[in-house]
């Protein structure tokens, strides 16, 4: 390939340790703490392969589809807290690469991965398997990188490692020329000095805590939403929201991201909020005269029709990212900060100055048991034999069989009807245990999730709750998965249909279901066995707790194909351009006043 | 959207980045992804420690000007991100380089107000001036209205380069 010469003026230093870039590239990896590698082999990245056979410190994990490495990332870091790592190739390595990567940002997920790149004396000649990948990832990344000089290659190693987990996690590209891999380059240790320009605020403004602390305190009908932020704090983060929750009885609910911050069996939680929340975290959203927002957005999915959101509270927002406050809701009292130092400084304020008034408070839960009677999340189940499966009960009883298993239970999901179905039945008792495509809803995330949540964590129980739909968009790591003998369990929710889209076009267009349903799928159990694993299925009410239990019991990977009813919506659900107070409970309930409107319409 | 109603204003936002590859896509992308206005951009390395200016004029809701700067600030390579308009008074001044190919009494006339105007000849030939002229932009634009009846053909903007009055610096 090519041979740039080194010596001279303008290399290295003659007394540097210098090694070939590919030995240097894992030398920096191996510091910053990365144990495995989820990749994908080609041309432009065939040195750091080479590299990696001759070591045995870091774990590669071969990959079926460049998008997968990164959703595998991804549920690793998850699932840890630490950052994934990702090796693809150029060109289409790593345009596949692309929507795992903007599934990163959205869902702020540590990952770096590593790209390769054509020889810098080609770039931009349009050579083989070339992109412009800093180009294609600029949007799709936190920060990106192209590396042009060998002296270069470690220092951005260890920067993009410290860009992706500090501040708002992100993903980081960094792009590598073959002939940076090859040719020498200096080995530098990651530096201590920071960044010259990113310097993420963690520490929040003491004026903004005892101002959020005084607001708290005057608060009769306090509400705690919280989201991902807490978890990508760290454990410590839910432990202290736990605490504040018990310490002040302040109802609390939890974005579709946070689920698992606050125990789903603490009496405090109201459940999921957002359009397709419980009854009564909604309501509480709505009547609440103080709003505590610690680590969640204001997504869309979670606040409605934006002029009718939470009408009559104040409101305090806490985010590590500046941008997010102010965005899409005027807040009262802005902090910027990481949430588990938000959390620890407002628990210090409220135990000296006290929190709400107990006697306020004791009216606020009142009403809200009163939303909370509802029972929103209700379903029939019918107990007759050969009944049809509701995809609740499916949910519900996985929910207690696993718990009986007493195993440690982590659950990933793909994107749809499926996945909100888990996140309302599936109680969540700790933080990390829960992966799932929020922001970008990508189809096909819950299997390759799974795969590397189970690479982290060998001996636990790693299921994806699964659509029939979303499973074939990344069914090829069912080879991953059969080649690392990974016993990952796909729980799938078979209606034959898209069944949100299915969803959609019942309540919005008509019942014209147009293309939403899958002619011709495959036979699950058949494909589970042709990729080395175990197959079964539940026809009927009469097979699923066999169903579940034979799958949690197998110590290989299994796909089980439970058919459910096909005409089941997810309710409640707050239609596009509706208010929190707008709910549609279900199909023979009171519509409480929803409507679609033509601006809601036009929303997704 | 949040910001979608109440007035407009013109912001002057100076942008200290670091003077790597890729900075500029990421401002300009950032404008463009978000759906922003830039009504004016200027970029050049400021100092020998790798850093650039970059100086952009856009306009939006109160709201949405936040949002902007916010949005700039979590740029990696950004160090620092300063809205001229509100933090004080600041000098704005643009640079316009204007060919006006004319000649007898239309050329006389356009070299009359170029010197009204205090504006520099920096090239001529027997039928054509470029004229140079420093100012604010509401002085380059009407220079420009007074210029197009007596010939002008070409023009070229620097767009505006900013800075606070007084000893502020964005430092």
């Amino acid at each position: 390939m090519t041979a740039t010469p080194h010596a001279g003026s303008t290399g290295p230093s003659p007394n540097a340790d210098l090694a070939p870039g590919a030995e240097v590239l894992l030398r920096a990896l191996k510091e910053q703490g990365v144990e495995v590698i989820f990749g994908y082999p080609g041309g432009a990245v065939l040195p750091i392969y080479d590299a990696i056979f001759k070591q045995n410190a870091i774990r590669h994990v071969l990959v079926r589809h460049e998008q997968a490495a990164v959703h595998a990332a991804e549920g690793y870091a998850r699932s840890t807290g630490r950052t994934g790592c990702v090796l693809v190739t150029s060109g289409p390595g790593a345009t596949n690469a692309v929507t795992g990567l903007v599934d990163a940002l959205m869902d702020s997920i540590p990952v770096v991965c590593l790209t390769g790149q054509v020889p810098t004396h080609l770039i931009g000649n349009d050579a083989f398997q070339e992109a412009d990948t800093v180009g294609i990832t600029r949007p799709a990344t936190k920060h990106n990188y192209l590396v042009k000089k060998p002296e270069d290659l470690a220092r951005v190693v260890h920067e993009a490692f410290y860009v992706a987990s500090s501040g708002r996690p992100g993903p980081v590209v960094v792009d590598l020329p073959k002939d940076i891999l090859i040719n020498p380059a200096p080995y530098v240790s990651a530096s201590a000095n920071g960044h010259r320009s990113y310097r993420p605020r963690t520490a929040p403004d003491g004026e903004q805590i005892a101002r959020a602390a005084a607001l708290i305190r005057s608060a009769h009908r306090p509400m705690l939403y919280t989201g991902g932020g807490i978890i990508n704090a760290g454990p410590e983060a839910s432990r202290l929201l736990t605490q504040l929750v018990a310490e002040t009885g302040i109802p609390c609910t939890n974005t579709l991201m946070g689920l698992g911050a606050l125990p789903a069996s603490d009496p405090h939680f109201l459940g999921m909020l957002g359009m397709h929340g419980t009854y009564e975290a909604n309501m509480a959203m709505h009547g609440c005269d103080v709003l505590i927002n610690i680590g969640a957005r204001f997504d869309d999915r979670v606040t409605g029709r934006l002029n009718a959101f939470s009408p009559n509270s104040k409101k305090i927002h806490a985010d590590i990212d500046a941008s997010n406050i102010n965005k899409n809701v005027v807040v009262d009292v802005p902090i910027v900060g990481d949430a588990r130092l938000v959390l620890e400084a407002l628990l210090a304020a409220i135990r000296i100055d006290g929190g709400p008034d107990r006697e306020a408070l004791a009216t606020w839960w009142r009403q809200i048991d009163g939303w909370r009677a509802r029972e929103s999340l209700k379903f029939e189940q019918s107990r007759a034999t050969g009944a049809i499966i509701k995809p609740q009960h499916a949910v519900r009883r996985l929910y207690e069989l696993t718990q009986q298993s007493g195993r440690e239970t982590f659950i990933t999901t793909e994107v749809g009807q499926h996945q909100m179905w888990a996140a309302q039945h599936f109680g969540f008792e700790k933080p990390n245990h829960w992966m799932t495509s929020g922001g970008l809803g990508t189809m096909g995330y819950g299997l390759p999730a799974a795969m590397g949540v189970q690479v982290a964590h060998p001996d636990a129980l790693v299921i994806d709750i699964a659509g029939e739909a979303s499973i074939l968009m990344n069914i090829q790591e069912m080879a991953t998965v059969a080649q690392y003998r990974l016993p990952v369990k796909v729980f799938i929710l078979n209606n034959q249909y898209m069944g949100m889209v299915r969803q959609w076009q019942e309540l919005l267009h008509g019942g014209r279901y147009s293309e939403s349903y899958s002619e011709a799928l495959p036979d699950f159990v058949k494909l589970a066995d042709a990729f080395h694993g175990v197959g079964m299925r539940a026809n009927t009410i009469d097979d699923l707790d066999r169903v579940i239990l034979e799958m949690i019991a197998c110590d290989k990977a299994v796909i089980a194909d439970i058919a459910v009813d096909q005409g089941e919506n997810v309710y409640p659900m707050i239609p596009s351009g509706a208010a929190h107070n707008e709910m549609l409970l279900g199909p023979d309930k009171n519509r409480d006043n929803a409507e679609v409107t033509n601006a809601g319409m036009v929303l997704v | 959207m949040l910001g979608e109603t109440g007035a407009l204003r013109s912001a002057t936002i100076a942008v200290l980045v670091e003077n790597e590859a890729g900075v500029l896509a990421r401002v300009i992308g950032l404008f463009s992804g978000r759906g922003y206005n830039i009504d004016s951009l200027t970029v050049a390395p400021i100092d020998d420690k790798g850093r650039s200016r970059i100086t952009v004029v856009t306009r939006g809701t109160e709201q949405v000007i936040e949002q902007i700067k916010a949005q700039l600030s979590r740029i990696v390579p950004v160090h620092k991100v300063a809205d001229l308009t509100v933090e004080g008074p600041h000098v704005a001044r643009e640079l316009a380089l204007i060919k006006v190919v004319s000649r007898g009494e239309p050329r006389m006339e356009a070299l009359r107000i170029a010197e009204a105007f205090r504006a520099k000849i920096v090239d001529t030939s027997i039928e054509s001036f470029v004229f140079e002229l420093t100012g604010a932009t509401e002085k380059i634009d009407a220079f420009l209205d007074l210029m197009r009846p007596l010939g002008l053909v070409e023009l070229s903007r620097s767009g505006i380069a900013a800075i606070a009055r007084g000893t502020r610096t964005i430092e």
